[in-house]
């Protein structure tokens, strides 16, 4: 079966100061989505994350631009489509869930008005039938008596009621797939954990598939089926939770995984040196290297390939690269991997 | 909430103290009115005998403390000129510059909240850029100058439309158009910096994201929300265009509380001038206060600041 989204080879960039300037905020970017599943995309801020999320649905700001790579959903590829035709897809069959709860909602018009739009759009509901279709909504991310609460406006509604709003306004259009943008990062951590359960159980509910963006492994391993890790740009490792949850081969994965609190362990909490770097002065081959604690002599030069480490687990580093490993690595190389290990 | 209103009225009875302390004394400097009603050459008995008929042979303070009295009741006095009450002349002009500021207000909408809106939505365009240069010419070409030009090009060369006067519609035109001019700029840049905050926002962002026609979002939800201080804005003006209209009420000698203010002051007569900004105070006061009074029922964060 074809994947619902696959993604290949995506660049976007950001072209400033009369094309003086180019951010490659996304630079060779691949994944695939299938029906129902989850993917988590972790990172530092100013990895691209939300890019790659803009780039999807074709809402990039206007100093961005997608110069290369092909959004294939549903055989078609996105980022050829026209903004008219784009309109059709958003609401209708890919759905987004920005991070600010207190600030996604138009504070002029009435919930019922807000849910139903996506349906009185894509799907033509009107009259009664579209009032029912709230409710149902509304009931799905259990607010409590719908029929009273539609007729509110968002400032009567609490943070984690708002969130769940749009929830319901995501799934309003009946989305194949939805994206989720740092979803849960202004809520309350009782209320985030309420709110997954509920987009958890809604996904079993619908089989939508969703694009799960955050940088909380937490959430990632509650969350999702896959992991893609995104650094400069670039996914650096991807495959399953549990592949690079037990034995990330990425030094970077390795460090946010060490970079996690666990709960009753006496060890130290690792935290990666130095800042991510400037995408418009990536620096040469492995944008990673300056801050890698096992850096090799090649990585400074040499950009890694993607290098499969097992059916869909992938890596760029020359420390997963067949071949490369033993004879370029010197001395210190050996003792620190060792260590690391 | 009645903490908030008492305090803000308190205010408001301030303004107005300081305003009527301020134009009594500023009207004074004008110089004697007595000389102005006799006849030239009269005795100076005759001009005592007038300056006691109107109260102006007593003291300053004096004076200002019946003026004032006379305000609280509700009595403006009688203008020197006219022998009439001045809420009288006030309340007779009063529809006059209803109309001119009323058709004023309507081309200032006309042209600044569209052009406003295109310039937001179509940011950094030649729009955007036309829009610019029409808020700054607005603002800087002074209303007087505009209504000349047009006088001089639409009735004297081109003879389509009379140069003053009341009447018809036409009357109306020139006018309107010159006093609209400036807030017609005001509104414009107002619209404009409120739809492009507008559009920077989240809402704004799931909106777009929900697939809805780009009419609905820029119209229904943008533009919806865009509009509140917009239309703050053009209520403050349209009190301003009622009573300070003076200059264009004067070259297009429209008949307007603005005209009666310059009569006023040409003839030296105290009561009509006092009378006239007391008016034009009080008015504005009441709006500003009834607006900080609906903004402070919309807005919890204002109503519970001490």
């Amino acid at each position: 079966m074809a994947p619902l989204l696959e993604v290949r080879d995506l660049q976007t960039h950001y072209v400033t100061f009369g094309g003086t300037r180019v951010v490659k905020a996304v630079e060779g970017l691949s994944f695939t989505l299938r029906e129902g599943e989850t993917l988590g995309i972790v990172g530092e801020s100013g990895s691209g994350k939300t890019t790659v999320c803009q780039s999807i649905v074709g809402l990039l700001p206007a100093a961005a631009c997608i110069v290369g790579g092909s959004i294939a959903f549903e055989g078609r590829d996105l980022a050829q489509l026209s903004q008219r035709e784009m309109r059709h897809i958003r609401g209708a069959q890919i759905a987004m869930i920005l991070q600010d709860p207190m600030a996604s909602l138009n504070p002029l018009f009435s919930i019922y008005r807000q849910v139903a739009e996506p349906a009185y759009y894509h799907l033509a509901v009107r009259g009664r039938s579209l009032r029912e279709r709230v409710r149902e909504l509304l009931n799905a991310v259990r607010i409590p008596s719908p029929t009273m609460r539609m007729r509110e406006y968002p400032h009567q509604m609490s943070g984690g009621m708002r969130q769940r709003i749009v929830g319901a306004i995501a799934l309003a259009g009946g989305p194949k797939l939805i994206i989720a943008d740092e979803p849960t990062t202004n809520l309350d951590v009782t209320i985030q954990a309420q709110y997954l359960d509920l987009l958890k159980e809604l996904q079993e509910q619908t089989g939508v598939a969703i694009v799960f963006v955050t940088h909380n492994l937490g959430i990632v391993a509650r969350m999702c089926d896959k992991l893609a890790v995104m650094y400069a740009g670039k996914i650096v490792e991807a495959g399953s939770v549990r592949e690079l949850f037990d034995t990330a081969r990425h030094p970077y994965t390795q460090a946010l995984l060490g970079s996690m609190p666990k709960l009753g362990s006496k060890e130290k909490l690792l935290a990666i040196p130095g800042q991510p770097p400037d995408l418009a002065t990536l620096p040469p081959g492995c944008a990673f290297h300056p801050r890698c604690p096992e850096a090799l002599p090649c990585c400074a030069t040499e950009e890694p390939g993607e290098t499969q480490i097992a059916g869909t687990w992938t890596a760029r580093c020359w420390r997963a690269a067949p071949g490369a490993a033993a004879t370029d690595l010197p001395k210190e190389a050996h003792v620190a991997a060792a260590v690391g290990n | 909430m009645a903490r908030f209103i008492i305090r803000r009225t308190l205010y408001a009875l301030v303004t107005l103290l300081i305003l009527s302390l301020t134009i009594f004394m500023v009207i004074r400097l004008t110089g004697d009115p007595v000389t102005l009603l006799a006849e030239p050459g009269a005795h100076a008995e005759d001009l005592d005998r007038i300056r006691a008929e109107w109260g102006l042979d007593r003291s300053w303070p004096v004076q200002y403390l019946t003026f004032a009295k006379n305000v609280f009741t509700g009595d403006l006095g009688k203008s020197f000129n006219y022998d009439m009450p001045v809420s009288t002349l006030y309340f007779q002009r009063l529809p006059n510059s209803l109309e001119l500021a009323l058709a004023a207000t309507l081309i200032s909408f006309l042209i600044g909240i569209p052009a406003g809106l295109i310039s937001a939505v179509k940011v950094n365009s030649v729009w955007d850029n036309t829009g610019k240069v029409i808020a700054l010419f607005g603002l800087a070409v002074p209303g007087f100058w505009l209504g000349l030009v047009m006088i001089l090009v639409f009735s004297v060369w081109l003879g389509w439309l009379p140069t003053s006067g009341q009447g018809s519609w036409q009357h109306l035109i020139m006018p309107a158009v010159a006093l609209g001019w400036y807030f017609a700029a005001s509104l414009l840049r107002l619209t404009r910096s409120s739809m492009l905050e507008v559009l920077r926002s989240e809402y704004i962002k799931l909106a777009r994201l929900k697939g809805l026609p780009g009419y609905v979002v820029i119209a229904v939800h943008a533009f919806k929300n865009a509009l509140i201080p917009v239309l703050t804005l053009a209520g403050v003006n349209l009190v301003v265009m009622i009573n300070a209209a003076v200059i264009i009420e004067v070259i297009f000698a429209w008949p307007g509380i603005g005209r009666l203010l310059y009569e006023g002051i040409f003839q030296r007569d105290f009561p009509l001038v006092q009378g006239v900004v007391m008016e034009a105070g009080i008015m504005i006061v009441v709006i500003n206060l009834t607006i900080d009074i609906l903004y402070a029922y919309i807005d919890p964060r204002i109503r519970l600041t001490r």
